[in-house]
């Protein structure tokens, strides 16, 4: 099945569209009505959530040293914790991307997108039995903004100059236009907790699905369904068991004996052999992290740009993809955006595999020796095997490149972001503003390819205040070319997020917008005994 | 060659082992010796003690000895982290920190005061029993590790139980069988076993019990609210890999250390007089052999508490040991200082444990001229 038509039919299970809806807009897609019909019919089917039973989830990720504080939350595992027991006030669409109404009924932006109007939703109550005000909302969102805050949603937040209450509406004011402001609240470290969670961080009470039952950091988290619970279109099982596997093949194990419904994190090494087995689903989901090779684009020898684009045109993708990945991402294009975003630029030419250009450009370049590059496989899984890829590539073209591998520890302070060339992996941003202001503006702290030019941070600068998105698109498409052509990234690949689960398991939304349905894979799938 | 005549076994084993002792000659140079600096050094009370009570006195100098280790261990672990790159403010924060919040947690914690000045700090907590909490999750670590320590203890002890006797009979019978098919048997088993890593033991483990049978509980995660008949069959897997990885050691000890006496006189003896090959094992051989097998049983013991980490990690087994590495991974000093220290008592006391035994199985030990 094509993306569209796992697209539409994914619609029709999340009850997003009608029988004529989904057969006009498959019959434009060119699919004939017998065939649209018995899509239909398989996904309606298939949209009938089943309430009970017990989920139990083996995920990758937890630490004995795990906050319960959502401000927070580093790891996968307390990702999901988080969206379990508690709501942000906007959520994304998890095949748009889009923003949707969660705590926040509704907002509304002034003309140059600086102040946001946000409607509270009324009647929602907190696990203990407290009613969510507006008050709660802003003492949440102070908590994160507050300058001695250790909050991880501190750099989204730092845009909002002011938080303030109009009557029962939330308005927050920013430092200048930001059209993509709804998108931002959705972070998980945003959970809307009673006053704040100044009383306690750590109480874990929020207006989520599911109530916390006991915590243990490290070792296993159990929750119970809230009956209370505003919304009616998730939290289906009874209760959920969380329980920290940090070893690929424990969770393996743990999936195929049947002792867990659902495990993350599945090596794309070995995911062929998972596939085998006969009680297992393999649930792939297209992501925007991606691994990267970067070059300081202000240091010799890469301030040269013929220089950067041999060494773009030095690298095969398609080899890259399929033994690094084993198939399972999508290969990129040198600049850190992919079809998942809103607005994403299409029609870009694809970069390719090209020894005769490099060879060209490298020669154009003047650069004589070999190019150090640093990795580790902490950088991303299979880092230093790219490397060595990449090395063999290169090599077609006259271009000499020196693999130096760095020790993990401390590969993040010592090497990324310090070292001209080195291996690393970007997590994807909610918005393509994001992943631009946080590692491609002059100033970013995380600038990591050193990527120093004025227009191209004036135009993030516009494009984030722009209401028009057909004017945004076209500035995002300008400053896609900019990166790709100019900048110091090489993006060989999108990495998709790879998790598995028991066949039994029914109604997995695959959400472009992270890994594991965006964190709320237990809240939306249901056991099908 | 059954038993026959018993009654003159014991007392004729009684004077002949004061006689010939081989193996436990090492271990007797060695408790005199560290012995010797305090006998010159304070002549009066200590060389009274050491020769009245040697026991006591072995025991008070060890105790002496433990405690300046200990704060070794403890300067050691902490000289160590300091020295990995990176501190816990950019470590915990990792890819996804932003300068601010690394600068508010470096003030939070004092992390911008010299190393000199943590470290006492943090030695004067300790040595009050405060060791105060953990800096990622801000929960009191002698908490935390109380659980843990439970949890590695309740697996190492299963493990003890079984293991122990288990090698040690096993070692008997290859004695008692020595160079014939059982005794080889028991060897290539063991050896086969000691031989592969211990997590490719535990994964054939859960291959066929757990994944393939389906008999054997997995994960093996354990916690507050369990029966302890679901804790036991939870610990069932993890327990079988430790007490194969560890059999072959004590087992193969046990057999040299038999071998070895069984070549002396008085066993000689005792065959002549017309024992039974095993009684004389059990009654004449072993207790001989009891030290350097007291030694190594301490090791492998020490080791069930404080080195099955990869064990605890294949099986999600919640013990001290993924607590430790999870600490050392984000630089949670707190943390790694009280577990190391908790570490380091175990080796000590479990070594200074099998020291006594080791003079209480050896008379000439207790008595030294």
């Amino acid at each position: 099945m094509t993306d569209y038509t796992k697209y539409l039919t994914s619609q029709v299970t999340l009850g997003q569209m009608n029988r004529r809806e989904f057969m006009g807009r498959a019959a434009a897609f060119g699919i004939t009505l017998a065939v649209a019909g018995t899509m239909f019919d398989t996904a309606a089917k298939a949209q009938e959530p089943k309430r009970g039973g017990a989920l139990k989830l083996g995920l990758e990720g937890a630490a004995a040293t795990d906050s319960k504080d959502p401000a927070k939350a580093l790891s996968q595992f307390m990702f999901v914790v988080g969206r379990n027991w508690g709501d942000m006030l906007v959520e994304s669409e998890p095949l748009t991307g889009k923003p949707v109404p969660a705590l926040a009924e509704s907002w509304e932006p002034s003309a140059d997108a600086s102040t946001w109007t946000f409607a509270i939703r009324k009647g929602v109550k907190f696990h203990d039995g407290k009613e969510l005000t507006v008050d709660d909302v802003i003492k949440t969102l102070q908590r994160h903004t507050d300058e001695k805050s250790e909050s991880g949603a501190l750099g989204v937040m730092k845009s909002i100059k002011e938080i303030k209450a109009d009557g029962d509406k939330l308005v927050l004011v920013l430092t200048e236009g930001n059209a993509d402001l709804p998108l931002l609240l959705t972070d998980y470290h945003l959970v809307i907790q009673p006053n704040g969670g100044l009383d306690d961080p750590n109480a874990m009470i929020g207006t989520g699905p599911y109530k916390v039952t006991s915590f243990e950091a490290g070792v296993r988290a159990t929750f119970e369904r809230n009956a209370d619970d505003w919304r009616q279109d998730r939290g289906f099982v009874d209760s959920i068991e969380m329980i920290a596997m940090n070893d690929a093949t424990a969770r393996i194990a743990a999936l195929s004996s049947g002792q867990v419904h659902y495990i993350n994190r599945v090596d794309p090494k070995t995911v062929d052999l998972l596939k085998r087995a006969p009680t297992v689903d393999i649930l792939s989901t297209s992501g925007r992290g991606h691994y990267v090779f970067i070059m300081h684009c202000n240091t010799a020898p890469f301030d040269n740009n013929d220089l950067r684009l041999a060494l773009k045109y030095a690298m095969d993708r398609e080899t890259m993809l399929e033994k690094v990945l084993g198939g399972y991402g999508k290969i990129g294009n040198d600049f850190p955006i992919n079809e998942t975003y809103a607005l994403f630029p299409e029609g870009i030419e694809q970069r390719a595999y090209d020894p005769d250009k490099a060879a060209f450009h490298y020669k154009k370049s003047g650069h004589s020796g070999s190019v150090l590059l640093r990795t580790s496989d902490v950088a991303f899984p299979g880092a230093v095997d790219a490397a060595v890829l990449y090395q063999e590539s290169a090599k077609k073209a006259g271009i000499e490149i020196e693999v130096k591998r760095e020790p993990g520890d401390g590969y993040w302070s010592n090497v990324w972001n310090v070292q001209p060339f080195s291996t690393s992996y970007w997590g994807g941003r909610p918005t393509q503003d994001q992943m631009y202001s946080t590692a491609y503006l002059s100033k970013a702290d995380w600038n990591d390819t050193r990527f120093l030019r004025e227009d191209f941070d004036k135009m993030v600068l516009e494009a984030r205040s722009e209401l028009d998105e057909a004017k945004r698109k076209e500035m995002y498409r300008t400053m896609a070319m900019m990166v790709r052509d100019e900048g110091g990234l090489i993006l060989p690949m999108f990495n998709d997020f790879v998790n598995a689960c028991g066949k039994n398991v029914k109604g997995y939304v695959h959400d472009i917008g992270n890994d594991m349905s965006n964190g709320y894979v237990a809240t939306r799938v249901w056991l099908d005994a | 060659m059954t038993g026959r005549g018993p009654a003159h076994g014991p007392e004729l084993t009684a004077t002949t082992t004061a006689g010939e002792a081989p193996q436990s000659v090492g271990v007797a140079g060695s408790v005199a010796s560290t012995g010797a600096p305090f006998n010159e050094g304070s002549p009066s009370f200590w060389a009274k003690l050491s020769k009245s009570s040697p026991l006591a006195a072995l025991i008070l100098q060890r105790l002496a000895l433990s405690v300046a280790l200990l704060f070794a261990v403890s300067l050691m672990i902490f000289g160590g982290v300091e020295a990995l790159p990176g501190d816990f403010a950019t470590t915990y924060l990792g890819q996804s920190a932003t300068p601010q919040a690394i600068e508010n947690i470096r003030k939070d914690l004092g992390l911008d005061q010299p190393a000199t000045t943590r470290y006492f700090k943090w030695l004067g907590g300790a040595v009050q029993g405060d060791f105060g909490n953990s800096w990622a999750s801000k929960n009191s670590v002698s908490e935390q590790i109380g659980k843990r320590l439970g949890n590695s203890l309740f697996l190492a002890f299963f493990a003890a139980i079984i293991s122990v006797p288990l090698a040690v009979g096993l070692g008997m019978l290859a004695v008692q069988y020595r160079n014939r098919l059982p005794d080889k048997i028991i060897n290539v088993i063991s050896l086969a076993a000691i031989s592969l890593p211990e997590f490719f033991v535990g994964y054939l483990l859960i291959l066929f019990f757990a994944v393939q049978m389906g008999v054997a509980t997995f994960p093996a995660t354990v916690y507050e609210s369990m029966t302890i008949g679901q804790r036991l069959s939870a610990i069932a897997l993890p327990t079988a890999t430790l007490v194969l990885v560890v059999l072959a050691h004590m087992m193969r000890m046990t057999r040299a250390a038999i071998l070895n006496v069984m070549s002396s006189a008085y066993v000689e003896t005792a065959e002549l007089k017309g024992l039974g090959s095993l009684r004389v094992i059990a009654k004449h051989a072993a207790p001989n052999a009891l030290a350097p097998v007291i030694n190594v049983i301490a090791l492998n013991l020490a080791y069930l508490v404080v080195g099955v980490v990869v064990v605890e990690v294949v099986f999600v087994y919640p013990g001290m040991g993924q607590y430790m590495v999870d600490a050392v991974t984000v630089r949670d000093m707190p943390v790694v200082q009280a577990c190391g220290l908790i570490f380091a008592a175990f080796y000590i006391f479990l070594n200074m444990f099998a020291d006594i035994l080791a003079i209480i199985a050896n008379p000439r030990l207790r008595h030294p001229r």
